[in-house]
């Protein structure tokens, strides 16, 4: 796959290095083009990018709130329309209108914008990049931060190991809003997540994207392993990729064996404090899970 | 060349957001409210009005949308009322520190708990510090003719700024008069084409809205904001005197309405429809050979200071009237702020009418009397139950 040259999310923001949410960034433009308008959700991305008077993004961008990245982009994608039909703005244009928020920002306290925008049926595509907690804050659980993860608010204990509950599925839950795409992606695998932007933006209508993006910081790795980490979460199955157009469901990355979760777990410090038996368990929770969706 | 209708406050805001042809509305529904918005479907379903009608989850949602709209180029609107409102709150600094020219109707609506439907001004008073323009109607006719002026208002490019227009729920939401309805060419002429000069959403020229406002700037945009106010009061009035060339009504200077006040030594101070009330008092007085005068205060915010001063310089007894109370203070929000510009008066505080209780003409005399004798400043909850 070519992808373009331009370069729409500009080099030098303040992400840590080794950041995922950046690429997530970096690759979304790259897929969508310049007539793009994004409507940020407060989080790492959003701080990371715009100090003023920086700014990263050379498209128009905004950010309002943590909650409402979608209702937010909900009003731009209904103003871009009005705008077109009462005056003849953007006549011969389509504007891609893309809400992107972070896990807790989309999981948790955004989930009903999310929810309304999607049922509404608005032209936009919204990008869930998912670093499995809330980083910007320092680490503190979200409803996507997988089962016996260690979060600042979900810290390991001699009583409580971590996490206490299973990763909520939000692409799932997306899709039982009936819209005509959703998809899960993740950094590690540029081409596939560029095709599946390429082809939510081709669709009229609610399009959900969840993209796997490791973080450095939350998760307790060197900046350069960032690839690798999220490689080894695709091959283990702890993050399929999949896409379901029109309710049509799809894997779109088979790995031809499954490598052990161990193996992606031992490089992160979140999961330091497994003992074999917690390994165990989530083996057994990932390996149920595949099954399920033919992996 | 106009129209008179016999219509309730709230269709009244809707026919206005109609004649300022808005491009989005976006809104969720709730008591007293409802009626404005349900008007505003209407207009779109029957085609009498090209806008994009985002019916949002909340109104959280709404005042979102509102803002993604406004800040796209679109003109908005949006309407609420009470706990919507305090729902909205966190959105209301972002819309004002985005200077997004928004235009809301609030039906002003007592706050839970208790719950409670009725009106009172608590909603809106709660919300002023979040940088919006406050505009207290009267009456119905009030109400159209304000949410147009308030579009001038807020485009105008040295305001910059939102614009809530608050009516007494139920006394005016729900209650018809007679309204003069301009042609709708006349008000497209008055307030011009949409087209937002200042920077907004477009791939064309790519901009940065809402970023993170380090400590080395962001003293500096608050300050805007405050400049944007004071420089607001004049476009006020200017668009009050505007108005009354082109569609031959004014609401006293824009700002505030003098009523009575030349001989008065005794000036009672309110907002809102219970104004309606205070005059009709005033003209049986004056019929008894008694003096006695109103300032109705129309924009709470930006808060007409010179004009108090001014109009109250020879007024001894002063009767503040507040439909809220800021809770740990014993005052309304009115009272509070009366207080603290005429320091060398006796201004008593009354705190009337929360949660729809009773405003009646012989609370108005009591309130006239105690105002007279009272020997200093006072705060007095008129109407309580023992
Ligand atoms: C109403 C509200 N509550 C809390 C916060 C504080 N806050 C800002 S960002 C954030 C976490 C963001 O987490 P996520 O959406 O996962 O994005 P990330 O930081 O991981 O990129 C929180 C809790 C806020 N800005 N607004
Ligand atoms: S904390 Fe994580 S998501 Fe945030 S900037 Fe650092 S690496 Fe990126």
């Amino acid at each position: 796959m070519q992808f373009p040259r331009e370069e729409l999310f500009a080099p030098g923001h303040r992400g840590c290095a080794g950041c995922g949410a950046a690429i997530v960034a970096r690759l979304l433009l790259k897929a969508a083009g310049k007539d793009t308008i994004i409507s940020n959700a407060t989080g790492c991305l959003e701080v990371m990018t715009t100090p003023y008077p920086e700014t990263a993004w050379r498209v128009p961008w905004i950010h309002t709130a943590f909650e409402n990245a979608a209702a937010t982009a909900s009003g731009v994608e209904a103003a871009v329309k009005a705008l077109k039909r009462k005056r003849g703005k953007y006549k011969d244009k389509k504007i891609n209108v893309i809400a992107i928020g972070g896990d807790g920002g989309t999981a948790d306290i955004g989930f009903q914008s999310l929810s309304g925008a999607m049922e509404r049926g608005h032209d936009m595509l919204y990008v869930m990049y998912d670093n499995e907690a809330y980083m910007n804050t320092g680490i503190q659980r979200s409803s996507s931060t997988p089962f016996l993860a260690a979060t600042t608010t979900s810290p390991a204990g001699s009583k409580i190991r971590g996490e206490d509950r299973p990763k909520k599925d939000v692409a799932m839950i997306m899709a039982a809003h009936g819209i005509p795409y959703v998809a899960t992606a993740c950094i590690s695998y540029p081409e596939d997540f560029i095709r599946k932007v390429k082809k939510a933006l081709s669709i009229e209508g609610p399009k959900f994207i969840q993209v796997l993006q490791p973080c450095t910081t939350g998760w307790g790795y060197p900046p350069e392993k960032t690839i690798e980490i999220g490689r080894l979460a695709v091959e283990t199955g702890v993050f399929p990729l999949y896409e379901i157009e029109n309710g049509e469901f799809r894997i779109t990355y088979k790995p031809a064996k499954r490598k052990p979760v161990r193996e992606y777990l031992k490089m992160q410090k979140r999961y330091r404090h497994l003992t074999d038996e917690d390994i165990e368990r989530i083996q057994k929770y990932i390996d149920e899970k595949c099954k399920l969706l033919g992996l | 060349m106009c129209e008179v209708k016999v219509i309730t406050g709230t269709s009244a805001a809707a026919e206005a957001a109609k004649l300022a042809d808005v491009d989005v509305v976006a809104a969720y529904p709730i008591t007293p409210q409802t009626t404005c918005v349900e008007k505003l479907a209407e207009f779109v379903a029957n085609g009498e009005l090209d806008a994009e009608y985002i019916k949002v989850e909340s109104e959280h949602s709404a005042m979102s949308a509102c803002i993604g709209a406004a800040a796209t180029g679109a003109r908005t609107f949006t309407a609420t009322s009470s706990q919507g409102l305090a729902l909205m709150h966190e959105m209301l600094f972002i819309a004002s520190g985005m200077r997004l020219p928004i235009v809301m109707m609030v039906a002003n609506r007592a706050l839970s708990a208790p719950i409670n439907i009725w009106n009172d001004q608590q909603d809106s008073i709660s919300q002023r510090d979040t940088g919006w323009i406050q505009i207290y109607v009267e009456d119905n006719q009030e109400t159209l003719d304000s949410v147009i002026q308030a579009y001038k208002i807020a485009e105008n490019e040295d305001v910059l700024l939102p614009v809530m227009v608050c009516l007494d729920g139920f006394i005016l939401t729900h209650t018809v008069e007679p309204v003069t309805i301009p042609k709708a060419e006349r008000v497209r002429e008055f307030l011009g084409v949409y087209e937002p000069k200042h920077a907004y959403l477009d791939p064309d020229r790519p901009i940065t809205q809402g970023p993170v406002g380090v400590p080395d700037c962001y003293m500096e945009t608050r300050k805007q904001v405050e400049e944007a106010m004071e420089r607001a009061k004049k476009v006020i009035k200017d668009v009050n005197e505007e108005f009354a060339e082109w569609f031959k009504r004014k609401y006293g200077n824009g700002l505030v309405e003098a009523y009575n006040l030349d001989n008065a030594d005794t000036v009672l101070v309110a907002m809102g429809s219970i104004c309606g009330t205070i005059k009709y008092v005033i003209d049986e007085l004056k019929k008894e050979g008694k003096e006695v005068g109103l300032l109705r205060i129309r924009t709470f915010r930006p808060f007409p200071k010179e004009d108090v001063k001014e109009f109250l310089k020879d007024a001894n007894n002063i009767a503040v009237l507040d439909k809220n109370i800021s809770l740990g203070f014993n005052k309304g929000a009115l009272g509070i702020e009366m207080a603290s510009i005429l320091k060398n008066k006796k201004v008593c505080n009354y705190i009337v009418g929360l949660g729809g209780r009773d405003i009646r003409i012989d609370d108005i005399k009591a309130i006239i009397d105690h105002v007279e004798k009272a020997e200093d400043d006072e705060t007095l909850w008129v109407g309580l139950k023992e």
